[in-house]
């Protein structure tokens, strides 16, 4: 009765969370907590083997494939709290009020009677005893279980497939492209520049810097770029450049807003200072 | 532990807060959580009553409810991205042609 | 006012079996049906072949039941008196229920009678359609369609009871109608053959009604039976049967109210309007009342009511021809008068049934002659039918005047020829009956002369007054044997009455006359008779024959005069009394079905179409919304359910 006294406070509060957190993600995380409070209180309700399948199958795989689709989705995709169908909110809470105090009223007034327990029924082993019920008296629904699944899996790859509506590239093709696009415009023919790498920051959003210090934008995702999550160019580069006194045109290549981001560049993505190497600013190999 | 009643009570009260969850929310996603915690709600119930008469058809039931949410989940799943495909929208409000 | 003659007996039908000459008798209706099936098939499928034989085949078809007919007559005239009924039972033709009807033909002197003049009088047109119609491109179909008529015809007086009867009585209109519309690419003639087939229609119901009187009274349609169970019916019984089968006879007899369509039913060619419309056809009102004098002898209202419906008819008619300057319409207001005397006769009972009989063969003979005669000078002046327009034909046509002649003198009553002696009989049983009716009997005798001499004068005397380009000219002797035969049987055909040998003859069928004595001598009736008819006649002499007659019709003439162009405004009172109310019902039903019946419908489906249009905002497409009526759904199942445990 512990567990149940812990953890139903939990569980509720979380339940509630799901309802009013405004991201996806963290109603999937709170719906985790739900979840796996469930199994501790199967495991309390002598269901070792639910226990097992309740951490297995739902917060292991169901609750991750929906972390999956999320990320698909768009982890950060919000919902707005304005209400567009007019009295759906009011009327949802009122019914949602109205059926849970009929159903604690209802449940609370009924006396079940002595609790059978399941000790005896357990005698042999839970997962025995289950797999003695499973394979005898529900044999035919536990099949027909394997024809929905098949089907369900069938289901989703259909509806997940996406036609492909041009010929693949062959690896030939796009070596042609890259050079043919060098050739006219004279893009660079190379792989990008890698980002920057230090320990401290997110690797991905922090910039290499060019030799002379300056921060290489092609290092960079152009959506983080758009997100605004980017690091700036550590502030020590400008002292190691000030102490070599490197200004080879007189002009600064990065221009910093004083918030510390990097916002935009007059640095072309098309425009190369020759070969990135290892610069003082560096505090590691890429 | 002598009543499984506070199992139930409890079971009720999250079998509410998902319903009204699908309700109110309009992330596809979240509604679908939402759904997600109801069959777990009614699940808690089935292993309570398992316990309270001393029979494991109850856990049996419960089982047999996960695979079948399992399924569902994925074709669901799968249906929401393939919308999420076609309208770049979650929203469940958005996906309304079906109308008078 | 006619009651039923005390003592006078009304006789049974009550055949014997056929055997002999007589087991032949459905080939008479056999043959010519036969004929109508092959000419309308065959003559579908390969005209051009049917084309060659096919008027041969139709004309020897009818000429072989007249030779049948012949055969039996002969036989029956060789039995004894009480043993000339025959019944022939074809096969079972109904059987349902209570309801047992036989395709049974009955032969006895009436119909023996009927036979020789259908078969007789239609070969004979049948040889002169040949020549009338040579020109016509469809004349296979044309004599198809005359056999049909003349097995309809055939059907109609030899069937034992009421429903083949009836079948015949279809059959006659249907190819009547069929006849008259002939020539259906002319308008007047599709509408003269609907008018007949509407009106004869108001009879058929008559007669319908009066079978289903008669089954509904004896449970059978039979004569046999009927006339040996007649004295177990009451009389009103009775005399609804009457006034049904009376309406029926006006309608097939062209008897007022029902008149309207023959004349408009000239349209149809001449040998149709001969065969028809003066010989058989319209005879058949004639028939079903004398056939049912078992019904009518126990009636005397009914009877009443024929009488004077016979009446009015026959001056109505006689009116008529008065004024026609079309010379078939002419003869068809005759036909129209000729036919109310029969009626006349049959009306008067046991005393008149035999001459109605009579007169119906002497006008068979003389009104198809003229007919046929009426037919020759159209085929010779090119198909005019305006007597305005002939003038002085005698030097042109000799033998259809001669003939025409002949039928002249015997319609008028001229002593000596045939109808001198129907009409004379008809007119004193009349005076004897009543003396109002005898009276308008003799007037009608008197306009009959009138109007006949005009006809006369106007076709065949006076200055010729034909257009120029139109050569008047004999008809081919196909035509005009036909029209010396029956020019002799007009003549000839008074010999029926020799020493009373058709009252005897007919006397098995429809009972002997108790005699008593007439109120004036005979010889006396004759003789005012014959008076009555020379003033008629000079009186169109003095009108007609000594003046011009001006080739447009003048316009200024009296009101009579233009009543009777107008067939005593018959079409008037008709669209009166109930073209116009019927269309007045009509369009209010139709105002009403509109309005309140569809308003019904429509307002109820306009109802839920609303409340749907309402409803469907429900279904606004927004999943949450529905899963909040779920969520009703379910809380209320959930209320429910403790109600109903806490109760």
């Amino acid at each position: 009765m512990i567990a149940f006294n812990v953890l139903a406070p939990i569980m509720v509060l979380a339940a509630l969370g799901i309802l009013f957190v405004r991201k996806a993600v963290h109603a999937a995380l709170l719906l985790a907590v739900v979840m796996i409070s469930l199994a501790v209180l199967y495991a309390a309700l002598e269901a070792p083997f639910l226990f097992a399948v309740q951490i297995i199958v739902y917060t292991g795989a169901i609750l991750m494939l929906f972390l999956f689709v999320l990320m698909l989705v768009g982890v950060d995709a919000s919902d707005s709290v304005v209400e567009t169908i007019r009295g759906q909110r009011l009327f949802a809470i009122l019914g949602g009020l109205v059926l849970g105090v009929t159903l604690v009223l209802g449940v609370g007034q009924i006396s079940l009677g002595t609790v059978v327990g399941l000790s005896e029924a357990n005698d042999g082993g839970n997962i025995e005893a289950l797999a003695n019920i499973l394979f005898s008296r529900y044999v035919f629904a536990f099949e027909v279980t394997s024809a929905l699944l098949i089907t369900a899996a069938m289901g989703a790859m259909v509806l997940a497939h996406r036609e492909r509506l041009t010929p693949k590239p062959s690896q030939a093709q796009l070596a042609a492209e890259r050079v043919r696009s060098y050739g006219e415009d004279g893009r660079h023919l190379g792989p990008l520049p890698a980002p920057g790498v230090f320990a401290r920051h997110n690797a991905v959003g922090t910039p290499a810097l060019l030799p002379d210090g300056s921060v290489a934008e092609d290092s960079l995702s152009r959506v983080l770029t758009a997100r605004g999550t980017v690091r700036p160019a550590p502030r020590d580069v400008e002292a190691v450049q000030r102490a070599i006194d490197f200004a080879p045109d007189g002009v600064p290549h990065s221009e910093t807003a004083p918030d510390g981001r990097t916002t935009s560049s007059s640095r072309g993505p098309g425009s190369t200072s020759g070969p990135a190497g290892p610069t003082p600013g560096d505090e590691g190999g890429n | 532990m002598d009543s499984v009643t506070p199992f139930i009570v409890l079971s009720a009260i999250l079998f509410t807060i998902g319903a009204v969850g699908v309700l109110t929310r309009r992330n596809a996603i979240v509604v679908f959580m939402c759904v997600e915690l109801m069959l777990n709600a009614s699940n808690l119930a089935l292993v309570a009553f398992a316990k309270q008469h001393g029979n494991l058809d109850g856990q049996i039931a419960a089982f047999f409810v996960m695979v079948v949410a399992a399924a569902e989940v994925v074709v669901g799943l799968a249906i929401i991205m393939t919308i999420f495909r076609t309208r770049r929208s979650a929203s469940v409000d958005d996906a309304s042609l079906l109308k008078y | 006012m006619f009651a039923l003659h005390e003592g006078g007996h009304v006789p049974v039908v009550d055949p014997t079996a056929a055997d002999g000459v007589f087991s032949l008798a459905w080939l008479v209706i056999a043959l010519p049906l036969a004929g109508a099936a092959i000419l309308l098939v065959g003559g579908a499928i390969a005209p051009k072949r049917f084309a060659a034989f096919g008027h041969v085949l139709g004309t020897l078809l009818p000429i072989g039941s007249f030779a049948i007919s012949l055969a039996m007559f002969l036989s029956l005239l060789g039995r004894d008196e009480g043993d000339r009924q025959v019944v022939q039972h074809v096969y079972d033709w109904i059987d349902v229920g209570g309801l047992h009807v036989g395709m049974d033909l009955l032969y006895d002197p009436l119909t023996a009678l009927f036979l020789l003049l259908i078969t007789g009088v239609g070969s004979l047109i049948h040889v002169y359609s040949i020549g009338y119609m040579a020109h016509d491109p469809r004349r296979v179909r044309f004599f198809g369609y005359l056999n049909l008529f003349v097995a309809a015809m055939l059907t109609l007086v030899m069937a034992e009871n009421y429903l083949g009867l009836f079948l015949g009585w279809e059959g006659v209109g249907l190819a009547s109608y069929l006849l008259i519309g002939f020539w259906q690419h002319k308008h007047s003639a599709a509408a003269a053959a609907k008018k007949a087939f509407v009106i004869n229609r108001v009879g058929d119901m008559g007669l319908s009604a009066a079978i289903m009187l008669a089954f509904a009274t004896w449970g059978s349609t039979s004569f046999t039976v009927i006339s040996a169970n007649a004295d177990g019916a009451s009389e009103k019984t009775m005399t609804a049967l009457g006034l049904l089968l009376l309406l029926g006879a006006c309608g097939k007899s062209a008897q007022v109210p029902l008149q309207a369509w023959l004349l408009d039913a000239m349209e149809g060619p001449t040998p149709v309007s001969a065969l028809i419309h003066a010989a058989t056809m319209v005879t058949a009102g004639v028939y079903l009342i004398t056939r049912s004098n078992f019904v009518f002898e126990r009636a005397p209202d009914a009877q009443t009511v024929v009488v004077i419906v016979a009446t009015v008819t026959l001056l109505w008619g006689a009116v008529i021809g008065c004024a026609k300057d079309d010379i078939k319409k002419a003869l068809a207001g005759s036909t129209m008068s000729q036919i109310g005397y029969m009626m006349l006769g049959a009306g008067l009972g046991v005393a008149g049934y035999a001459f109605a009989i009579f007169h119906l063969l002497t006008h068979g003979f003389f009104k198809a002659n003229m007919f046929l005669g009426a037919g020759s000078v159209m085929h010779g002046m090119d198909d005019d039918v305006n007597m305005r327009h002939y003038g002085a034909l005698r030097a042109m046509m000799p033998v259809t005047f001669l003939t025409f002649a002949m039928g002249y003198l015997a319609i008028i009553g001229f002593p000596g020829f045939s109808g001198f002696w129907s009409k004379d009989k008809i007119i004193e049983v009349a005076l004897a009956e009543n003396w109002v009716v005898g009276a308008c009997a003799l007037l009608g005798a008197g306009i009959t002369g009138f109007y006949m001499t005009r006809l006369m004068l106007m076709t065949f005397f006076g200055e010729k007054r034909w257009a120029k380009d139109v050569h008047p000219h004999e008809s081919p002797a196909v035509m005009t044997y036909p029209l010396i035969v029956l020019a002799a049987l007009s003549v000839l055909g008074g010999l029926m009455l020799a020493g009373g040998w058709i009252q005897d003859f007919l006397s098995p069928v429809v009972g002997e006359e108790v005699e008593h004595d007439p109120p004036i001598p005979a010889l006396a009736v004759t003789g005012l008779a014959v008076l009555i008819v020379a003033v008629g006649v000079t009186i169109a002499i003095m009108l007609v024959g000594r003046r011009d007659v001006p080739r447009e019709a003048p316009q200024d003439v009296s009101f009579v005069t233009r009543a009777a162009r107008a067939d005593v405004y018959g079409d008037a009172i008709n669209d009166e009394l109930v073209v116009k109310p019927g269309r007045a019902l009509t369009g209010g039903l139709l105002v009403f079905d509109r309005s309140v019946v569809d308003g019904l419908f429509s307002g109820g489906a306009l109802t839920v179409g609303g409340v749907g249009a309402l409803v469907r905002r429900a279904q606004n497409g927004f999943v949450r919304s529905y899963a909040l009526s779920l969520l009703g759904g379910v809380l209320l199942v959930v209320l429910a359910l403790l109600a109903v445990n806490l109760a």
